[in-house]
């Protein structure tokens, strides 16, 4: 049987891991690699890297961490953040990586989804989507991008099924409204989205407990789970999570 | 000495890595050769029947692939590199090496499952074959693909898996070795497999 995946994020800037404290800005929270190592030895199931440096010159800083990080663990990662063209996707791919994250990228060129997943494969593409409820949009949803400070005209499900169609082999879908509150994901848009689409959909997003692990991926329909700050810092370990979601018979895979 | 065959099939980057990690001689190349000069042979890839057999025809590594499972010495074909071990792929209508019996079917979205079957699945191999030795029964491996091998004899099952209908996820045949999923992206266990193929 196909187990529910576990995804942990990190964001990282100038080689850190980071993250953002509200009315404190950014805060360095370890080394991306042996964090990566960590998890790994828990049992995470899949990794997501972003790149938040600001300048461009420092992409080679994350190309470094990327490089380490293959050497260190044999699951699937995935790196995202600053990736505008298939020249930036290959460094990536060719470092070690296994999928490449497309964000406000592909809403501002779509073409970039169909070139990565020619020249790669689809299972390579994952386009990572902020939604926001809005009442005004088709299906209750807004496409928003650069981290949620601007919208688009795009309706959230109707830009999900473009980028299956553009050849997109998986799709991250965070919800601005949850995001951060750590009192559950939005199960409604998670549902709506997963069941229209026909690849795997990772929630992300509202993570503060293993309840609301279980509920997205039972009732959200979720294929994978992302979290961050719940293991960064909330106390809990992938084991942990992962053992209450086995209690609850949510097929997932234990060490 | 592992020969890895480098047939511009995707990125041997984590066969590399993996390998690396694990201690044990290799090389990669595109020599076929150099390749038919190892002791024992990886056959990986990432990427679609088709062109991946134009590329084996080229360059003459599909006859070194062949050459070497008749040789004796054992093979292990990963992913694509199981799929093309095959008479025929549904991908494209591809005619493949025909080292072990059968073909290679899509998977169908009528049957409401998500494609491409990415993810970590289990593997039911029953101890049937020394490469899952140490392993246990019904672990979970990682999987990205849209095709699966259909061997044409039961016999060359090894492993089997679940996802919306029942395939085999591992297949042998004499010295050659084949999976489905990636040992090389399969955690601690995946690293075991490998270890236990450069003991076969």
């Amino acid at each position: 049987m196909l187990q529910k995946r576990i995804i942990i994020c990190l964001d990282v800037r100038d080689g850190k891991t980071t993250k953002g404290i509200k009315f404190k800005g950014n805060v360095d929270i370890g080394d991306p690699v042996e964090m990566a190592a960590e998890y790994y030895r828990q049992g995470v199931d899949e990794l997501v890297f972003y790149d938040i440096t600001a300048s461009s010159e420092k992409r080679g800083i994350m190309i470094d961490v990327v490089s380490r990080v293959a050497e260190q663990i044999f699951i699937p990662f995935c790196v995202g953040g600053g990736i505008s063209n298939v020249a930036d996707m290959r460094s990536v791919l060719l470092a070690g990586a296994e999928k490449i994250s497309i964000n406000s990228q592909a809403v501002k060129n779509p073409d970039i989804i169909s070139e990565g997943a020619s020249l790669f494969g689809r299972q390579c593409i994952v386009l990572g989507m902020d939604a926001a409820a809005d009442r005004a949009m088709p299906s209750g949803y807004r496409v928003v991008i650069n981290g949620g400070r601007t919208a688009t005209g795009l309706d959230a499900l109707e830009w999900a099924l473009k980028a299956e169609s553009l050849g997109a082999g998986e799709i991250v879908l965070n919800s601005i409204d949850a995001d951060g509150t750590r009192e559950g994901y939005e199960l409604n848009i998670t549902r709506m989205i997963s069941e229209a689409v026909g690849i795997p959909v990772v929630a992300s997003g509202g993570a503060g407990k293993s309840e609301h692990l279980r509920d997205v991926l039972t009732d959200g329909k979720a294929d994978a789970a992302l979290v961050a700050s719940m293991v960064h810092f909330g106390g809990y370990t992938v084991g942990a999570i992962k053992e209450y979601l086995c209690s609850e018979g949510v097929p997932v895979r234990m060490l | 000495m592992i020969g890895v065959v480098d047939y511009e099939a995707g990125n041997l980057k984590s066969v590399e890595l993996a390998l690396r990690h694990i201690g044990v001689d290799f090389y990669i190349s595109k020599d076929p050769e150099k390749l038919l000069s190892a002791d024992r042979m990886i056959f990986p890839g990432v990427g679609e029947a088709q062109s991946s057999m134009e590329v084996l025809d080229r360059t003459g590594l599909g006859d070194a692939v062949k050459e070497f499972a008749a040789s004796g010495k054992p093979l292990l074909g990963i992913c694509i590199g199981c799929q093309i071990l095959f008479d025929f792929s549904e991908e494209r209508n591809t005619d493949c090496l025909g080292i072990i019996p059968g073909k290679v079917l899509e998977f169908s979205s009528d049957m409401g499952l998500k494609v491409p079957h990415m993810g970590w699945n289990q593997v039911s191999h029953l101890g049937r074959h020394p490469i899952f030795d140490g392993i246990d029964d019904d672990s979970a491996f990682y999987f990205v693909h849209s095709y699966y091998p259909s061997p044409a004899s039961n016999d060359a099952e090894i492993g089997r898996t679940e996802y919306g209908i029942e395939f085999s996820s591992a297949v042998a045949k004499n010295n050659v070795v084949a999976t489905q999923f990636h040992p090389e992206k399969s955690g601690e266990i995946g690293l075991k497999l490998l270890k236990n193929f450069i003991s076969l």
